[in-house]
């Protein structure tokens, strides 16, 4: 029986010399193959006495097992390597840049915007749009500024063929939203409040470093029961502080005039830090709707009454980033635009 | 509005400091815009007189001069070329500071001591340029600082006055709102009625009298047209931004600033009969002051002698009639002409005047004579003469009705409860005549207001005076109500979003373009003209977007850009049947490399298929059709147009290679514009039952005719597809080695499933061998092998 001792050491020894799992597997049937060296042995069992037989297949089982799990440890080892040399050759750099395409982005009014609608759609004000192609009608008459009236030359209007005009305001949006509400519900007894702001592109004669031809500007319109200027004072306050994000501004309303509203106040803002600190600058206009805009979109203005207000989203686009001059909004710049990708 | 404050302080002088009153008058509602000195800081400069003066001893230019300073007497080397003995000059003492900071000190010129120096207009920061020292009158105090002599320590107040605050025009107007504001007490003009000493009088007829509600006038005969205006008069002409210009027109002028009326002085020599406000008649033409012929058009009012128009009233008067040094007879004019009939004629004429502006927004009807009176004093005083009576016609002058003006409705408005005793007291501020009972106002506004005439107005000015800063700002209330969300309809900035995910930068360009544009992009002959273009390439309005993307990308192509890929969304303008079409648009342009310039990635052109790609997905998950079509701004054999359930919604493909060459682009962008309305049309998705069996998959590669197009193939096989195709799709195309040339090879992937149950082969096959033969009858398809 010493046979066994030695077949386990040369099983332990061949299994060694192996570095690969088909080799092992080759080396595997020499002693537990079908004529493997233990094989051999056990089918020679067949021929002792049977107390004979007992103790040496016992010896023979025992052995066969022990090469087994030289075996197995041997197999779980060469896996191991391999596992080992495959992780090392599938080993990447991963400080190189990721493959494909990068991202684009919005221009920065359109945040602007954007951030406007959000903000106005948490107290219920809907969007409104309108044809920037527009009749005399809805942008000057029906917003009180009849032909002739000194407040049009406010505004140096674009004429286009046939007498029609681009729009000098997003106002005549106001118009238009009313008359459809009318229609809609001036049959109740008391119509719905109307909660709208209104986003657009305007057009008015005139160019320079703080002046585009073409600019943005969004309209308000709250029009209710017991709307008043005081909440008209605390609806815009409270939106320029959210939308500029610092409790630290000063608003101011001032008296001024627009045909379409009475009372008519100008706003401006004032930071305490920053480029700006201290400095007022105008960014609205707003007031009571007039009695004669209501008038025109056959809104009764004894039961009811609201206020308006206009703002400059390029204005506030420019305060908001620190943009300092208007024209490059326009130029397309990539340099320029790729700054408000975020 | 400009104007000195030391002549507002002449009428109401709170107790302010220019930068507090300033202030006072911005929250008012009255602009400050500009608020400078009068001259700029300087000190220890005085009147003197030149005594004597002698040549220099080393210096040919150079006088030695003996100077009085009032109490002593300096010597002053003076290099001026003007400088003269018994002149008044400003002195610089030493121990000055001019402005600039020139500091005057004891000094030795070419040897000859010199205790000061005499200043011209320009070394006193008072003149740009000047010709040698400031010569001041004969009558100035020597020894008194100049400061107070030229009234220097002023300073210049410029408000900016909106449309409706015609009665601010005028410092007396400014300082009734001052002493509104403030409650300091206004002091007036004290004008009086002129002693008549002629019996001259010309004929006055209002032929126009709803133009020209109210006309008056006098003549003063013998004046003295080439009177000095004395210097206090030129200078607050000056600091109101006004030239001297003679006697009589500067008086006409003052009046103006002061009170806020215009008025106008004719040659009485030249006017030939009578005085008729009247329109003009056809035919009739006027020279100008400006020395502008203008053909008049019947709806421009004129004065007018027997013979001919005198003058453009309210705005201009003739150049036959005006007044000049030889004139020695004057008809002095102090009219009302109403708003409506001023308003817009100085624009249709492209020039208006300090009077159009004024009557434009209306002038005080109650005050035409007493400005004339006013001009009447100062002429007096300065050029002589004797007055004539005043001739006036009044007719209908506008209504001043009384106004309602409910406590209850303040509250209402303004949001803040003021009591009758306050309303009150802000009213009687402003001067406002009212009476007062049971918490309703009655005001009648004054004539000098035009802007008050409905209860809204007052509560404007009551809010005003009680100060907007002074109403609280109160939160938002009302019945909360959510607003809807809608699953149907995408937000436009979604779409933009799902641009900018695929490396899309917004932009944002000119609605207005260059003509040329719409030409080359668009075949449009007949864009939308402006009247009134900003310039020449701003001129039509876009029909496409094409132009700006174009435009945009050779900017940045300039700016070294290598890969440009950028979009925008925004309406585009074109002549319809009634008005016009504004539709909303979006539109896309890439240009260079596919992808951003990488290690991991070969460098490829941005390709038709990348942007289709684009397109494609932002229509997702509808599927759009493209067929090819031509296009004016597209390569006709890379441009398709894009249609939706039928309807065409847009384009896409490569720049055309003739605008590629004259827009000077290296090589060809690929372009798309879609309207966006379908974009944001969306439908609530809704479940359908998954499959739990395994999808079959079979590939179909087929050679066809080079000329059949895949969605030939793929409608012909859908229009009968077996219901089990869960999928079919396109996944290769192959041209070269074993495909004839004018041929292809194309690669069909169809997955084929059911949801009750495993499909046998048979199915499978069968389903197949159907695709097979719609392929190979229809567009004699070879399966290949």
């Amino acid at each position: 029986m010493d046979n066994l001792d030695q077949i386990l050491q040369q099983a332990r020894a061949a299994f060694a010399a192996t570095d690969s799992a088909a080799e092992l597997e080759q080396v595997k049937a020499r002693f537990l193959g079908k004529s493997g060296a233990l094989t051999e042995l056990l089918k020679g069992l067949g021929k002792m006495a049977p107390d004979e037989r007992r103790e040496a297949g016992a010896r023979i089982n025992q052995v066969k097992e022990q090469v087994e799990q030289a075996l197995q440890a041997r197999r779980d080892a060469i896996q191991q390597k391999e596992l080992e040399k495959q992780l090392a050759q599938e080993s990447l750099d991963v400080t190189l840049p990721g493959r494909g395409r990068g991202l684009g982005g919005l221009h920065p009014v359109t945040l602007t915007l954007e951030r406007i609608e959000q903000l106005f759609s948490s107290i219920g004000f809907s969007v409104a749009e309108g044809p920037e192609i527009e009749d005399d009608f809805h942008n000057f008459t029906a917003l009180n500024t009849p032909e002739d009236h000194p407040a049009r030359s406010m505004h140096d209007t674009f004429y286009v063929e046939g007498g029609d005009l681009l729009r000098t305001h997003t106002s005549p949006i106001q118009v238009r939203y009313m008359q459809k509400h009318v229609e809609k519900f001036g049959h109740q007894e008391r119509m719905p409040e109307i909660k709208v702001i209104a986003p657009g592109r305007v057009y008015r004669v005139d160019s320079d470093a703080t002046h585009s031809p073409m600019f943005h500007q969004v309209e308000g319109l709250w029009v209710g029961q017991d709307v008043s200027f005081a909440d008209l004072k605390g609806v815009v306050s409270d939106f320029l502080r959210r939308f500029f994000e610092t409790e630290d501004l000063q608003v101011r309303f001032r008296p001024s005039f627009f045909p379409f509203t009475e009372p008519s106040a100008e706003i401006d803002v004032a930071f305490m830090s920053g480029a700006n600190r201290g400095k007022w600058l105008e960014v609205a206009g707003c007031g009571m709707v007039h009695p004669n805009v209501l008038r025109h979109v056959n809104i009764d203005p004894t039961k009811y009454q609201g206020f308006a207000f206009g703002m400059g989203p390029d204005r506030l686009t420019m305060l908001r980033y620190g943009v300092n001059d208007l024209r490059l909004f326009f130029e397309g710049d990539l340099a320029f635009l790729k700054q408000f990708n975020n | 509005m400009k104007f000195s404050e030391n002549w507002l302080r002449t009428f109401v002088n709170p107790p302010l400091s220019s930068d507090e009153l300033g202030h006072a008058l911005t929250m008012a509602g009255l602009e400050l815009e500009e608020l400078e000195s009068a001259a700029p800081a300087f000190d220890k400069v005085v009147v003197a007189e030149v005594l004597s003066l002698a040549k220099h001893p080393d210096a040919d230019r150079l006088n030695v001069c003996q100077v009085n300073v009032g109490g002593e007497t300096l010597q002053i080397v003076c290099g001026a070329s003007n400088v003269a003995a018994g002149f008044k000059v400003p002195c610089a003492m030493v121990g000055a500071t001019l402005p600039g900071g020139l500091a005057i000190k004891q000094a030795k010129l070419r040897g000859v001591e010199s205790s000061g120096m005499l200043c011209s207009a320009k070394e006193l920061g008072l003149a740009e340029e000047a010709q040698g020292l400031l010569i001041l009158p004969a009558d100035a105090t020597v020894g008194q600082s100049i400061r107070d002599y030229l009234d220097l320590d002023d300073k210049l107040f410029t408000i900016k006055l909106t449309p409706n605050r015609a009665d601010c025009l005028s410092v007396q107007g400014v300082a009734r709102e001052v002493a509104a504001i403030t409650g300091a007490s206004l002091t007036p003009l004290v004008i009086g009625e002129a002693k008549v000493s002629s019996d001259k009088t010309l004929a006055v007829k209002l032929e126009a009298s709803e133009a020209c509600p109210r006309y008056a006038g006098r003549v003063i005969a013998g004046v003295n047209a080439r009177a000095q205006t004395p210097g206090w008069m030129v200078k607050r002409l000056e600091r109101s931004g006004l030239r001297s210009i003679s006697a009589l027109v500067d008086v006409t002028n003052y009046v103006l600033l002061e009170m806020g009326q215009p008025l106008h002085a004719f040659d009485l020599a030249k006017i030939q009969g009578g005085i008729t406000a009247r329109f003009a008649k056809a035919g009739e033409e006027i020279t100008l002051l400006n020395e502008q012929t203008v053909k008049l058009e019947a709806d421009m009012l004129v004065i007018a002698d027997d013979a001919r128009p005198l003058a453009l009233a309210g705005i201009m008067g003739g150049a036959g009639s005006a007044v000049s040094d030889a004139t020695t007879d004057i008809f002095l004019e102090s009219a009302f002409f109403a708003p409506a009939v001023i308003a817009g004629r100085s624009r249709r004429l492209g020039f208006g005047s300090d009077s159009s502006y004024r009557f434009e927004r209306g002038v005080d009807f109650a005050a035409t004579v007493t400005a004339l009176e006013r001009a009447t004093q100062l002429i007096l005083e300065i050029c002589g003469g004797q007055p004539g009576p005043v001739c006036e016609e009044i007719a209908q002058l506008p209504k001043r009705d009384p106004v309602q003006l409910r406590v209850e409705r303040v509250k209402r408005v303004l949001g803040i409860a003021l009591d009758a005793a306050t309303i009150g007291n802000l009213l009687g501020r402003l001067g406002l005549q009212y009476t007062e009972s049971e918490g309703v106002f009655e005001i009648v506004p004054p004539g000098y207001r035009f802007d008050l005439a409905i209860e809204e107005d007052f509560i404007e000015e009551v809010a005003r005076l009680y100060g907007y800063d002074n109403i609280p700002s109160l939160p938002p209330k009302g019945a909360m109500a959510m607003l809807p969300a809608t699953e149907s309809a995408r937000r436009v900035v979604e779409v933009k979003r799902l641009l900018a995910g695929r490396e899309y930068q917004e932009i944002v360009s000119y609605a207005f373009v260059d003509e040329s544009w719409e030409r080359d992009f668009a075949a449009n002959a007949d864009p939308v003209r402006l009247l009134n273009p900003i310039a020449a390439h701003m001129s039509v309005m876009r029909s496409t977007l094409i132009g700006g993307l174009v435009d945009t990308l050779r900017s940045n192509l300039n700016r070294k850009q290598p890969r440009v890929r950028i979009f925008e969304a925004g309406r585009c303008f074109a002549k319809a049947a009634q008005g016009f079409d504004q539709p909303n648009r979006i539109g896309g342009l890439c240009y260079g490399d596919a992808d951003p310039e990488q290690w991991g990635a070969g460098a490829r052109q941005v390709d038709f298929y990348d942007v289709k790609a684009d397109v494609e997905a932002l229509f997702q998950p509808y599927a759009p059709r493209f067929e090819a079509a031509e296009h004016p701004a597209l390569h006709p054999g890379q441009s398709a147009r894009v249609l939706l359930d039928g309807k065409p919604i847009g384009w896409i493909g490569a720049l055309h290679p003739r605008w590629r060459q004259a827009y000077d682009l290296p090589s060809a962008p690929v372009l798309f514009e879609l309207d966006l309305e379908p974009l944001l049309a969306r439908e609530k998705p809704s479940y359908r039952e998954v499959s739990k069996f395994q999808p079959v998959r079979r590939d179909l590669a087929i050679v066809v005719d080079e000329k059949i197009t895949v969605q030939a193939l793929l409608d012909a096989m859908n229009r009968s597809l077996p219901e089990f195709v869960s999928d079919l799709t396109l996944f290769d195309v192959y041209r070269g080695k074993g495909v004839d040339s004018d041929k292809k090879s194309l690669a069909f992937r169809v997955l084929l499933q059911d949801t009750r149950k495993t499909l046998t082969d048979e199915e499978v096959d069968a389903a197949v061998a159907h695709l097979v033969q719609i392929l190979t009858t229809q567009f004699d398809a070879k399966l290949r092998t």
